[in-house]
């Protein structure tokens, strides 16, 4: 996890279109400034980075399904539940499932495990439009490559 | 149409916390029954899970907001069961 640049899932260990599920690894930061007030003495990963690390995880199965033509962005957040506490140093699994797709949105089913324990859960539902900014869609495209974002799903020649 | 009319008047009163008998043939989702599309959202996948369908409300919203169409034409219930009716043809053809 890069906090300070919003990066929340490190590297893409599984993804299947067919399937409908990526998996993604992200170790949490031993350190970090959040850690002086979340909580003094006592550092969590807040809830709403582990909420939004697993939008960014099925994110990257949305992209896959558009070919990295169209980006998800978060519109609905239900049944989050955070279960535990997601400690520094810990290294998560990301998963995401999904569930439906329709009228321009995609909904995912998602979770955060660690060592085998569910941390953390949501449904999100995101609304998925053409890039907004091709430098976006760029950078977004070469970061997906380094992470393992399978090539095949990139468009052809990058 | 009457039996369409009942599953969608059924979806939308569990989705929304609608009482059943204040969702009628004529009422237009968002104007008399209060429903903002995001939540109008979640009905459309329980209408697509409903019948087997996908609705193409992306479609629509961009002819509402082009000026092709009026939000009662797709979202007046009886107007959307016919839609949903014809979507369920176009799939059985």
């Amino acid at each position: 996890m890069y906090i300070e640049y919003f990066l929340l899932v490190d590297r893409i260990v599984a993804l299947s279109i067919e399937e409908g599920v990526v998996r993604c690894e992200a170790t949490v930061p031993t350190e970090s400034t959040i850690y002086q007030g979340h909580f003094p003495g006592f550092p969590v990963l807040p809830g709403v980075l582990l909420i939004e690390a697993m939008a960014q995880n099925a994110g990257w199965l949305i992209l896959a399904m558009t070919r990295c033509e169209r980006f998800p962005f978060l519109s609905i957040i239900n049944e989050a539940k955070l279960r535990n506490f997601v400690r520094p140093g810990n290294v998560l699994l990301v998963e995401s499932k999904l569930i439906h797709e329709g009228s321009g949105y995609i909904k995912t089913e998602n979770r955060v495990l660690f060592e085998n324990a569910v941390m953390c859960e949501a449904t999100t539902t995101f609304r998925v439009l053409p890039f907004p900014s091709p430098v976006f869609q760029e950078k977004l495209i070469a970061h997906a490559l380094k992470i393992g974002f399978p090539a095949e799903f990139a468009p052809h020649g990058r | 149409m009457s039996s369409t009319f009942d599953t969608v008047a059924s979806i939308i009163a569990e989705t929304c916390d609608i009482p059943r008998e204040n969702i009628k043939p004529e009422s237009h989702a968002i104007d008399d029954l209060g429903i903002d599309s995001l939540d109008f959202l979640d009905i459309a996948f329980a209408i697509d899970k409903a019948f087997g369908i996908k609705l193409p409300l992306e479609q629509w919203t961009q002819e509402v907001n082009e000026g092709k169409a009026t939000t009662g034409q797709y979202f007046v219930l009886k107007n959307l069961c016919e839609r949903i009716d014809a979507l369920k043809a176009a799939k059985g053809a």
